[in-house]
C-alpha cells in the first residue's frame, strides 16, 4: 500500500499528462502481481470494493483524539481522508515499514471481512502505516481517488509498457477482472495476446467530437450518413455462444459496466448471436420518453417490477460490430449498416429497433432538419463518414455529433464548493437558483441546477474571489453565498424531477457568460424554466 | 495586617499597540516597529524590524539584522551571547537557543522571582545550522502555535530531502527548483543535502547569496555554491536550484529547464495548501515546531501559564485544557503566520 499511496500523492500534485504517464509507467514496472493490477484497476475506476463511509472514518478518529481537536483540523484541512491520516495517533514501535500491510491484503482483506469486522481492521491497517499511506488507504476505500488520471490514461501507460497502441489494451480489457495479471503476462512478454473472441465482452466504443455548421461546409455532404443522436444512453449489447453453447448476453454502458442485470426486459428480447451499438431509452408506443424516466429505472439497484411495466426500456440502433461471430468492424460503415439492416430484417427482435438513416442533400438541407427536432427524445444529430471503419475512441475525423442549441437561462448563485485536483484550491462547482414564490407569497430562490465548467481560468480565479468575499456560510467544502451574482446557463434540455426540491432538473447544464452586470432581480422564475420542459 | 498581593506576570509582561513591552526592563520584545529599546529573538521579518534606537539580541542575529537592514538601520546595537545574565533595570534577561534559524534566541526574563520566556519561534528538531533547543522551565511560557494543529505533524527532513534527489535522478534534462526562505530554509536544506551525500555544486537565486556568505563566516559549511545568474543555458538541467518562493513563481524561473518546481515549508504537508503555492514536489521541511514538539514543549517547561501567540491558538489551547494546564492566547499585532523572513 506504500508504494501505491506514493504514487497517488505524487499524481496529486503533477499536473502534466506527461509527468502523469511517466509516474504511473514507473510504478508499472517496478510493483510485483497482484498490487500493481489492483493499483489499475483502482485508477481506472474497475475496482470492486466495500466501501467505508466518511461517518465510519469520522468515528474511527474520534475514538481516538479529542472531536473538538478533530473538528478544528477538519475545519482547516477541509478533506476528511486528509485530516483523519495526518491526525491519526501513531503507535508506538507499530510503524515499521515492512508490517505495513500490501495493496492486496487491503483489497482480499476488505472483500472478505464482514461488516461488524470491518472498523477494526482498518484501525488495525491504520496502526501500521505512516500518513501518506493512511491517505492512500482512506481514499481507496472511501471512494474518491481523484488525482487526474483517467481510465484512459492509467490504460495508455500501460499499453507503453508493453509498447502496444492503446486500442490493443482496451480491445482485451474487459476480458479480465483485476489484478488483471494476464495482461501483464501478455505486455512483458511472457504470454501471447489473449484470445478474447469466444468471450461475451465489450469492445471500445468508437466516438464522435462535436463539430458547428461553419467546420462542416469543409466536406462533401454525400460522402456522409445522418442520423438522429437519441437522448439516452450509449450501450453495446453483445450476445455470444460460450463453449458450452449457452448464449452469454451483456448490455454494456459506454464505460463498459454491464448493466444487463437492471434491464431484465432488454435481455429477454435478445434471442440472437451479434455485438450491437445503440442507444439505450424508455419507449412507449414508439415514443422516446424524456432522459428521466430513463434515469428513473438506471438509478435501481433492484429491479422494480412495476417500473418494467411503466417504464419499459427499449434499444434504438445505430450499428453493428459483430454478426454471427464475424468480425465487421473494419469494413466501412455503409457495408456495416446494409449488414445491419439485413440482419434486423431477418430477425425481428423484440426490444429493439434501427435508428433511422436521414435523406439529405447538403449541409444547408441537414441544419434546416435539425433546427425542426422538437421532440425531446433528441439530443442532435450524428453525422458519420460512409466509408469510416469502426475504430476504437474518439478518431479525429470520422464521426461528428452536432448537437441541438442549448437553452439559455439567467440564474442565481447559490453555493459554492471546491474543486478537486488542481482546482482544490477554488471553488469551482457552482449551484444556482431561479426565483419562485414561497407560501407567504416573497420571492425566495431555489437551487435548479450545479455546474463546474464553461468559465475560463482567469474567470475561475475571479469567480473564486467574489464566492470568499461573498460568504454567509460554510458547510466543509461548501459556502453559502450572499445572493449577488448572475449566470446566464446553458442547458441541453430540462425535465420534471421530484429529486430536486425545484422540481426540475438539467440535462448538461454549464456556464455560458458570468453576468457581473445584471442585477439577481432580473434572474429568471422557475414558471420559465417549467415552461422549457418539452 | 498587610498581606501581599501575589504579583501576577501580565502587570509587568504586557500587550500594547508597540508590541509585547517589558515593564520593569523598559523594552519591547520583537516590536512590529521602531521603539526605542528592543530584544530581538530572531532575525525573520516579523520579528526583526530596523529603526530602534537600542537592539539587543544574539551576536548571530546582531549581524543578520546588520546584513539586511544596512548600518543605518541598526544604529545602536548589542550582543548578548546565548547563557549570559543581563540586569535591565529591574529585570534580569537571558537569552537561550530557540533552535529555529542561526541566532535565534528565548528571552528568559526574571523580575522579582517570577520567570518568563519569551521563546520567539523555536523547532525541536536536529538542525546543523543552528544550536538546538534549550528547555527552560518557567512560571510562565510564552510559545509559537503556527503549526497548533494534530494535522501538522512534520516527517523526517532527511526523508524528504530524498525525494528532491530521486526527482533529480529521474529527471536528468529538468532541473529541480527548491523554494525556500532565504533566511534560515535555504541554508538549512543547503546542509541536508550535503547530509544525504550530495557533493554537487547547488545553484542558488541571487537573494540568497548574502545570508548564505554570512552563515558560512558563522562556521556552518555549505559546500560549493554557484549563482544561477552566472550559469551558462543548458548547464542547469539536472543541477538542483534554490531560490525564495516567490522567484520560484516568477519569470524568474523560465531560465531553468523544465524546472521541477518544490517547496521546502511546514505548510506542505497539508494538500490544499501545497497546491496552492504550486508545488509539483512538496517538502515538508519546517523551522517551526510541529504538533507534537509544541504540545511536548509545553509539558517540558513545567509552567503554571502558557500563553499562546501567532498561529493557531484554538488547538493547542483545547490541548492545555485537556492536560490540566492553563493556557490562553495573546495576541500580537504584527505577527505573519507564513513564515517569512
Ligand atoms: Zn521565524
Ligand atoms: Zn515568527
Amino acid at each position: 500500500m506504500k508504494a501505491f499511496a506514493r504514487l497517488l500523492d505524487a499524481l496529486a500534485f503533477q499536473s502534466a499528462r506527461n509527468g502523469k504517464l511517466q509516474l504511473l509507467q514507473e510504478y508499472f514496472a517496478t510493483t510485483p502481481d497482484p498490487d500493481r493490477g489492483y493499483a489499475l484497476a483502482a485508477l481506472a475506476g474497475d475496482l470492486k470494493l466495500r466501501t467505508a463511509k466518511p461517518k465510519l472514518i469520522r468515528e474511527l478518529v474520534t475514538e481516538r483524539v479529542d472531536p473538538e481537536l478533530f473538528r478544528l483540523s477538519y475545519d482547516f484541512v477541509g478533506d476528511l481522508a486528509e485530516t483523519a491520516a495526518l491526525m491519526w495517533p501513531a503507535t508506538e514501535g507499530h510503524c515499521d515499514p515492512d508490517g505495513s500491510p500490501g495493496l492486496t491484503d487491503i483489497v482480499e482483506g476488505l472483500n472478505r471481512l464482514t461488516r461488524s469486522d470491518t472498523p477494526e481492521q482498518i484501525a488495525d491497517w491504520l496502526d501500521r502505516m505512516d500518513a501518506t499511506t493512511r491517505w492512500g488507504l482512506l481514499k481507496l476505500i472511501t471512494g474518491g481517488l481523484r488525482v487526474g488520471v483517467s481510465a484512459r490514461l492509467a490504460k495508455t501507460a500501460l499499453a507503453e509498457l508493453g509498447h502496444v497502441a492503446v486500442s490493443e489494451v482496451e480491445e482485451v480489457w474487459h476480458a479480465f477482472d483485476p489484478p488483471y495479471t494476464e495482461i501483464f503476462a501478455w505486455l512483458e512478454g511472457r504470454d501471447p495476446v489473449p484470445d478474447i473472441s469466444k468471450a461475451p465482452t465489450f469492445r471500445p466504443l468508437m466516438l464522435a467530437n462535436p463539430v458547428d455548421e461553419s467546420e462542416l461546409l469543409a466536406f462533401d455532404p454525400t460522402a456522409y450518413f445522418a442520423e438522429w443522436k437519441w437522448d439516452g444512453i450509449r450501450v453495446q449489447v453483445v450476445s455470444q455462444r460460450d463453449g458450452n453453447g449457452t448464449l452469454q448476453k451483456r448490455v454494456y454502458s459506454r464505460t463498459g459496466d454491464d448493466i444487463g442485470d437492471t434491464f431484465p426486459d432488454i435481455l429477454d428480447g435478445i434471442d440472437f448471436e451479434a455485438v450491437l451499438d445503440g442507444e439505450l431509452l424508455v419507449v412507449r408506443d414508439g415514443v422516446v420518453a424524456p432522459f428521466n424516466d430513463l434515469q428513473q429505472r438506471l438509478n435501481r439497484k433492484r429491479v422494480d417490477p412495476k417500473l418494467l411495466d411503466t417504464h419499459p426500456a427499449h434499444i434504438r440502433l445505430y450499428d453493428m460490430l459483430v454478426a454471427a461471430g464475424e468480425d465487421l468492424r473494419d469494413l466501412p460503415l455503409r457495408d456495416r449498416r446494409v449488414r445491419l439492416e439485413d440482419w434486423f430484417g431477418k430477425t425481428q427482435p423484440t426490444r429493439f429497433d434501427l435508428s433511422p438513416i436521414l435523406d439529405f442533400s447538403s449541409w444547408d438541407a441537414l441544419s434546416k432538419i435539425r433546427a425542426g427536432a422538437r421532440d425531446s427524445g433528441i439530443e442532435g444529430l450524428m453525422i458519420k463518414q460512409a466509408d469510416s471503419a469502426y475504430q476504437a475512441g474518439r478518431p479525429r475525423g470520422p464521426w461528428f455529433k452536432w448537437k441541438r442549441d442549448p437553452l439559455l437561462a439567467d440564474a442565481v448563485l447559490m453555493y459554492a464548493q471546491r474543486g478537486h485536483g488542481k482546482r482544490s484550491s477554488f471553488y469551482s462547482d457552482y449551484t444556482f437558483g431561479c426565483w419562485r414564490q414561497d407560501s407567504n407569497g416573497s420571492d425566495v430562490l431555489v437551487p435548479v441546477g450545479k455546474a463546474y465548467f464553461g468559465f475560463t481560468d482567469e474567470e475561475l480565479a475571479q469567480l473564486d474571489r467574489w464566492v470568499r468575499n461573498n460568504t454567509t456560510n460554510r458547510f466543509g467544502p461548501v459556502r453559502e453565498v450572499e445572493p449577488g451574482l448572475v449566470f446566464e446557463v446553458a442547458f441541453d434540455s430540462i425535465h420534471p424531477s421530484k429529486r430536486h426540491k425545484s422540481g426540475v432538473a438539467m440535462r448538461f447544464p454549464r456556464i455560458h457568460r458570468i453576468r457581473w452586470d445584471k442585477p439577481i432581480e432580473e434572474a429568471d422564475r422557475l414558471e420559465s424554466l417549467e415552461a422549457l420542459i418539452e | 495586617m498587610i498581606r501581599k498581593i501575589k504579583q501576577r506576570p501580565e502587570d509587568w509582561l504586557t500587550v500594547t499597540p508597540q508590541g509585547l513591552y517589558c515593564v520593569p526592563g523598559d523594552f519591547y520584545i520583537d516590536p512590529p516597529g521602531a521603539v526605542a529599546r528592543a530584544v530581538i529573538t530572531h532575525g525573520h521579518a516579523d520579528h526583526a524590524r530596523p529603526g530602534h534606537e537600542h537592539a539587543l539580541t544574539t551576536p548571530q542575529t546582531l549581524d543578520i539584522m546588520r546584513h539586511r537592514f544596512g548600518p543605518g538601520g541598526v544604529p545602536d546595537g548589542q550582543s548578548l551571547d546565548y547563557g549570559t545574565s543581563l540586569r535591565i533595570g529591574d529585570v534580569t534577561l537571558r537569552l537561550e537557543p530557540a533552535g529555529h534559524v542561526l541566532g535565534s534566541a528565548q528571552a528568559v526574563l526574571e523580575y522579582n522571582s517570577q520567570r518568563i520566556v519569551v521563546s520567539g519561534d523555536y523547532k525541536r528538531r536536529a538542525d546543523p545550522t543552528c544550536a538546538p533547543f534549550e528547555v527552560v522551565t518557567c512560571d510562565v511560557f510564552i510559545t509559537e502555535a503556527t503549526f497548533g494543529l494534530p494535522v501538522f505533524r512534520h516527517p523526517d527532513a532527511g526523508d524528504e530531502i530524498a525525494k528532491v534527489l530521486h526527482s533529480r535522478k529521474t529527471n536528468p534534462a529538468r532541473s529541480v527548483l527548491v523554494g525556500v526562505y532565504a533566511l534560515g530554509k535555504a541554508q538549512r536544506v543547503i546542509c541536508l543535502l550535503r547530509a544525504a551525500g550530495y557533493d554537487a555544486p547547488i545553484y542558488i537565486h541571487g537573494a540568497l547569496e548574502g545570508l548564505c556568505a554570512l552563515y558560512e563566516r558563522h562556521g556552518i559549511a555549505l559546500g560549493a555554491l554557484r549563482s544561477v545568474t552566472d550559469a551558462q543555458t543548458g548547464e542547469l538541467a539536472g543541477q538542483i536550484v534554490l531560490a525564495p518562493p516567490s522567484a520560484a513563481r516568477d519569470r524568474w524561473a523560465r531560465r531553468l529547464p523544465d524546472p521541477i518546481v518544490a517547496v521546502a515549508s511546514g505548510w506542505m504537508g497539508v494538500r490544499a495548501r501545497a497546491r496552492q503555492r504550486g508545488a509539483e514536489l512538496p517538502l515538508t521541511i519546517s523551522d517551526h515546531a510541529d504538533w507534537d514538539e509544541l504540545t511536548r514543549t509545553i509539558h517540558d517547561v513545567e509552567a503554571e501559564e502558557i500563553w499562546v501567540t501567532h498561529g493557531r491558538e484554538e488547538a493547542l489551547i483545547r490541548y492545555a485544557a485537556l492536560h490540566g494546564i492553563s493556557a490562553r492566547a495573546l495576541s500580537l499585532v504584527g505577527r505573519d503566520e507564513e513564515e517569512s523572513q
